[in-house]
């Protein structure tokens, strides 16, 4: 019974891997030949992983040809890339100067003490993934927060409360 | 009209065929306008066509800039006769069809007056009075009140069937007392106290005179030259734009001049770049076109990674084909036959409407071979950005474009001699390019008619902060900060005073409150300590500690500093460390004497303009508000909030 399951597990584990190739692969053929393409294919793999794993990295050096460093010297230079995976719902509080001067801070730190007070409640830790971001170019209705890509604007940090139970309630 | 290859013929008669006049309505969609509730607008308007079987044509359009009252809808009629509303949900959506595109009715509240004001009553018909009370806050808001009083003097003279009376959501006006405007004439009087209510019906209303004394004569200060098309074409329809003259611009060029003629002509219109150090667009193209090479490149800076500024983002989600037109005609001046799109990544809906219009050019062949039948050969594609605001930088930009880390490289050699892949490269930014098209379509004397001596033409700003109406303006540079912020955005927020205005972003400076009669030019702003920069301009009221605002830009610069050289890296930091320290109320004596040698030492000897430029918040804020410093200083960690301050 044991051994099944376990066979299982590396089965599934083994299709991934096998997913993974076939679509990292994919990727760089589309790019293929085309001069200074690793940040659009690092681009492309992370809309398709959410983030670039260290396997699928390791994948597309080889495919590329190229040796991870390479790899490693984009992704960690540019804010936009991730190395850890991304909450199941993220939070993104625009940090732009209007959304600053409009109480960004606050918002973030109401954001923070909500998320700390539904994970004792029973909320599981990550769910939701809190970070700062770049202006988003929403001045106009500032302080403004991402979620899941929504945005919300105008935002008081009494509102976030009702924005992240409207979240987990869906 | 895709796969079908567009010829010069076929660009004539979409210029000469007037889009076909029905009734339209329009929605702002941009991001600004979506992330409002555009898409739910929109997705009413349509629903409600359907129930009410209306011959009505809904466009989906770009930003119209007033992004305090987002979503936008505009309506039109076949008179040429249009209204703009604000604030809209669906349930307004319904009714605008229902009771306004149908029975000519306002919505409450909800209308956005007007600036072009009528000044002649021409014996026409009134069939509406907007209503706003202009100076107030919330709970001194006279506008019902007159709203009240008008109803009863109409209803006096059994005009309350035929002239209705409707709050207005932005009179345009402001500081002016209660404001009326007569519809359709807009003829608009300001100032207007309870004795002049009867004498607007007498006069005005039954006696179609104008009432002198009272009239608000004037229109808007602004002139839409770079945003031309945003908030009226489509901006997913190739069609939309050619509609609206799109591509005569390219067509004059590549028809009727030689590349050496497009570029006298860029001189002539002075235009200067519009990323924020103004170097002369035709220097940069003379400069790439002079090399011998195998080949040559454009490309179009779209990394808009000031914090607080989105003018290229709407000029891109509202008229790429703008944008494109203007790539193509620098590739035809320099000799290019590739273009790129360096745009941020966190504009997705910028990113899929520059993809589109460039495959809608592809398909109707605008860009590739033999464009026009001109023998011209050009295409151009979208690269991303990933978050890295040194990547404005030229040599960082293209840095990143060949896949590398963002780091710039020191000039010379310049760009326009050895740029990307080592060929001649001449980058330009959004707003630049978007002005290169029309001034191709309508000359350079044209556009040097707008601006200054030195400055010429018109500048895209998109104020922010503490400011009662945010919003995108465009105006002719030389018109001063004040007609900006007061008489077109309402000035400060909430009634506050205007501590002082932020321009330029982290390289730019604040401009105090005291010096807002300043033109906008290159040089006046220069003189202050700060500079043009792309276009931001952020409020600050009493309540900003400029101690604070300097710790913000300066750690936004450190965070985003590449790390190459020393003294943006170190001296940044080390800045940083103290400015920190000041404001936590531990600042010491030699403090500032350290900051400014340390800004000195940044100025001059960092390797590119993020570094060179670091220091000018700080050293702007120390320059006007050196006392904030002080005061911290003095009073530790019992130091005033600005708040309190303020009431000092």
């Amino acid at each position: 019974m044991k051994t099944k399951s376990a066979d299982a597990e590396l089965g599934s584990l083994l299709d991934w891997v096998e997913g993974m190739r076939k679509r990292v692969r994919e990727i760089a053929r589309e790019w293929e030949g085309r001069e200074g393409n690793l940040i659009m294919i690092l681009h492309a793999i992370q809309n398709e992983f959410g983030y670039v794993p260290r396997g699928v990295a390791n994948e597309l050096a080889r495919e590329m040809g190229i040796s991870m460093a390479r790899i490693y010297e984009v992704i960690t230079f540019y804010h936009y890339f991730r190395l850890t995976p991304p909450g199941s719902h993220t939070v993104q509080v625009c940090m732009g100067t209007a959304c600053y001067l409009k109480g960004a801070e606050k918002l973030h730190g109401e954001l923070e003490r909500q998320l700390k007070l539904m994970e004792a409640s029973g909320v599981r830790k990550g769910e939701f993934h809190v970070e700062n971001v770049r202006c988003i170019g929403c001045c106009g209705m500032a302080p403004a927060v991402v979620m899941d890509g929504d945005t919300h604007g105008r935002l008081c940090p009494d509102a976030v409360k009702d924005i992240l139970k409207r979240k987990r309630g869906k | 009209m895709a796969g079908k290859r567009l010829t010069a013929v076929d660009l004539e008669t979409y210029w000469a065929q007037p889009p076909p006049m029905r009734p339209w309505v329009r929605v702002g969609m941009d991001t600004g306008g979506i992330a409002a509730g555009a898409r739910h607008v929109y997705q009413a308007l349509l629903e409600e066509q359907e129930e009410a079987r209306a011959q009505i044509d809904i466009q989906q359009t770009g930003s119209l800039g007033l992004s305090y009252a987002d979503p936008i809808v505009v309506t039109g009629d076949a008179s040429g006769r249009t209204m703009m509303f604000g604030a809209m949900d669906p349930e307004s959506a319904r009714a605008l069809i229902r009771d306004h595109v149908q029975d000519g009715h306002l919505l409450e509240d909800r209308v956005i007056a007007s600036r072009d004001r009528g000044c002649e009553l021409n014996g026409q018909q009134q069939v509406a009075i907007l209503v706003k009370d202009t100076s107030a806050g919330k709970d001194e808001d006279r506008t019902g009140f007159f709203q009240e009083l008008i109803r009863e003097e109409l209803a006096v003279h059994e005009l309350d069937g035929r002239i209705k009376v409707y709050r207005a959501m932005d009179m345009g006006l402001y500081q002016k007392g209660v404001c009326v405007q007569l519809l359709p004439s807009r003829v608009t009087y300001a100032h207007v106290t309870g004795p002049d209510i009867r004498r607007i019906i007498d006069e005005s209303l039954r006696g179609g005179r104008v009432l002198d004394d009272l009239l608000q004569a004037g229109g808007d200060p602004q002139e839409r030259i770079v945003l031309r098309h945003c908030g009226r074409i489509d901006p997913d329809q190739l069609e939309s734009y050619l509609h609206a003259g799109g591509y005569r611009g390219l067509k004059r060029a590549l028809l009727e001049m030689t590349p050496e003629e497009v570029i006298e002509d860029m001189k002539t219109s002075g235009l200067r770049g519009r990323g924020g150090a103004g170097f002369p667009t035709w220097l940069k193209w003379q400069l790439t076109r002079e090399p011998k090479a195998d080949r040559k490149i454009v490309i179009c800076n779209a990394d808009e990674g000031d914090p607080g500024a989105f003018m290229d983002r709407s000029i891109l989600e509202g008229d790429p084909h703008a944008v494109l037109e203007g790539l193509m005609i620098s590739a035809y001046a320099i000799g290019a036959d590739k273009g790129f799109f360096y745009i941020r990544a966190e504009y997705p809906l910028a990113v899929e409407r520059v993809q589109r219009a460039i495959d809608e050019a592809r398909a109707t062949g605008l860009l590739g071979r033999d464009i026009l039948g001109s023998g011209f050969s050009f295409d151009a594609e979208v690269r991303l950005g990933a978050g890295a605001f040194v990547c404005g930088e030229e040599t960082a930009l293209i840095a990143s474009i060949e896949g590398r880390r963002g780091s710039p490289e020191p000039r010379p050699p310049y760009p326009s001699i050895k740029g990307l892949w080592g060929y001649p490269t001449s980058i330009n930014n959004v707003e630049t390019l978007a002005a290169v098209s029309v001034i191709l379509d309508r000359g350079g004397a044209w556009y040097a008619g707008f601006g200054t001596e030195q400055s010429r033409g018109t500048k895209v700003f998109a104020v922010t902060g503490k400011v009662r109406n945010p919003q995108l303006v465009e105006v002719p540079m030389g018109i001063p900060i004040r007609t900006v912020i007061e008489d077109i955005c309402g000035g400060a927020d909430r009634g506050a005073r205007i501590k002082a205005v932020q321009t330029g972003g982290p390289s730019g400076g604040v401009i105090p409150g005291t010096k807002m009669d300043t033109p906008v030019t290159y040089e006046s702003l220069q003189e202050l300590g700060s500079i043009m920069g792309s276009g931001g301009m952020l409020v600050m009221d009493e309540s900003d500690s400029m101690v604070d605002v300097a710790k913000f830009y300066l750690g936004f610069c450190v965070d985003e500093s590449c790390g190459k050289c020393a003294p943006c890296r170190i001296g940044g930091f080390q800045m940083l460390k103290l400015l920190e320290r000041i404001h936590g109320g531990k600042g010491k004596a030699e403090d500032l004497t350290t900051i400014r040698d340390i800004c000195h030492c940044m100025q001059t000897a960092s390797l590119c303009g993020l570094g060179q430029t670091a220091p000018n918040p700080v050293l702007s804020t120390l320059k006007y508000f050196e006392e904030e410093y002080l005061d911290l200083m003095e009073a530790g960690q019992n130091a005033p909030d600005p708040k309190v301050r303020a009431g000092r």
